[in-house]
C-alpha cells in the first residue's frame, strides 16, 4: 500500500471498518512512513476533539417554545 | 402517566477513546447505542399508545441533541428551532409509522435532518447535492503537514476550542457538513447516516472523509508547534 492508499482507507482504518488483510498492509505502511502515521494521528485526534464538543446549548426560551407547542399538539390529541 | 423506569440524566458521560498512536489497534467509533437507554422501547410504545408524558419524556432525552444537530446543519438559530419544533410535531403525528426497526433516536434524527436540510436549501441560492459521488480523489494528500506535539488541545481553553470548531463546521460545505455532523457528532454508524439521509455508503464515506481530512487540516493551522493560536 502507498501513501495514497493509506488516505484513502484513513476513515475506514479509524472506524475500525478495514478487513484485516489491509489493515495489515496499511499497519505495514505506518511502520516506514512518517507523514502518514502523522495524518492517521491528527485525524485520529482531530475527530476525537470534534466528539467531545459540546458547542450547542439549548437555550431555556427555546425549550419552552418547543415544550408549550408540543402540549398545544398532545392535548389537541388526546380525547 | 408513564412514571416508572424515569433515571433524570442530562448529556451522556461517554469515554474518552485513548489516543496511543497509530501502530496501535485503533478504538472503533464509539457505540452509538451508548446514547439509546433500555427502557427507550417502553417509552415509546406507551407514546404510541396515545401517553402523552411518556412523548415528552423522549422528548426532554433528545432536545439537546436534536437543537445541535438542526444548529449545526441549518447553520441558524432561527431555523434550528423550527427545524426541531417540527421534527418532534412530525415524530409524534407519525409515530405509529416507526416500527422499532431502527433505533428510535436515529428515526428521530432522520426526520430533523430532513426539516434541517429543507430550510437550508431554501436559505441557499446555489444547491448542493448529497447523492452525487464526489469527484476523484488524486487530491486527498495533505499538503500541510506539521508536528502537534504531544496534547496539542491541552493549550487551549475549552470555550476557544469549541469556537474553533463551531466556525469549522459552519464554513464546511453542506455536503460534507452535514455527513460529518450526524456521523461524528451524534455518532450515527455509516449505515444509520447513509438512511438518515437516503444516501448511499459510499457516498457517506467519501464526504466523510474529505470531512476529516478538512477538520485535521484546520486544526493544524492552530495546533502546529511553535504556532500562536
Ligand atoms: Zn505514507
Amino acid at each position: 500500500m502507498n501513501c495514497k492508499g493509506v488516505i484513502h482507507e484513513l476513515s475506514n482504518y479509524l472506524d475500525g471498518d478495514l478487513d484485516p488483510g489491509l489493515k495489515t498492509e496499511l499497519e505495514r505502511h505506518l511502520e516506514h512512513c512518517e507523514d502518514c502515521t502523522m495524518i492517521v494521528d491528527q485525524t485520529k485526534k482531530s475527530i476525537e476533539i470534534l466528539c467531545d464538543s459540546r458547542p450547542v446549548e439549548l437555550p431555556s426560551e427555546v425549550r419552552s417554545r418547543l415544550h408549550s407547542a408540543l402540549r398545544q399538539k398532545l392535548s389537541s390529541r388526546s380525547t | 402517566m408513564f412514571n416508572a423506569i424515569f433515571i433524570p440524566e442530562k448529556g451522556h458521560g461517554a469515554p474518552v477513546w485513548g489516543f496511543s498512536g497509530a501502530l496501535s489497534t485503533p478504538n472503533p467509533h464509539r457505540l452509538p447505542s451508548s446514547i439509546a437507554r433500555e427502557d427507550e422501547h417502553l417509552l415509546v410504545a406507551a407514546a404510541k399508545k396515545g401517553d402523552a408524558a411518556a412523548f415528552e419524556e423522549l422528548v426532554n432525552r433528545y432536545e439537546e441533541k436534536v437543537f445541535r444537530l438542526t444548529r449545526n446543519i441549518t447553520g441558524n438559530r432561527e431555523d434550528a428551532e423550527d427545524a426541531m419544533q417540527d421534527a418532534f410535531l412530525k415524530a409524534y403525528s407519525h409515530l405509529q409509522d416507526f416500527h422499532g426497526d431502527s433505533r428510535f433516536y436515529t428515526w428521530l434524527v432522520r426526520i430533523a435532518a430532513n426539516e434541517s436540510l429543507m430550510r437550508l436549501r431554501k436559505r441557499r441560492p446555489n444547491q448542493f447535492s448529497l447523492d452525487e459521488p464526489v469527484e476523484g480523489d488524486t487530491d486527498l494528500m495533505p499538503r500541510e503537514l506539521e508536528d502537534w506535539g504531544p496534547s496539542p488541545e491541552q493549550g487551549y481553553a475549552q470555550a476557544e476550542l469549541q469556537g474553533i470548531l463551531s466556525e469549522f463546521i459552519e464554513q464546511l460545505d453542506p455536503e460534507f457538513r452535514i455527513v460529518l455532523v450526524l456521523r461524528d457528532l451524534e455518532e450515527l454508524s455509516t449505515q444509520e447516516t447513509a438512511e438518515a439521509l437516503g444516501i448511499s455508503v459510499p457516498a457517506v464515506k467519501s464526504r466523510l472523509l474529505r470531512a476529516r481530512l478538512k477538520l485535521r487540516e484546520k486544526l493544524n493551522r492552530h495546533f502546529r508547534r511553535g504556532t500562536l493560536h
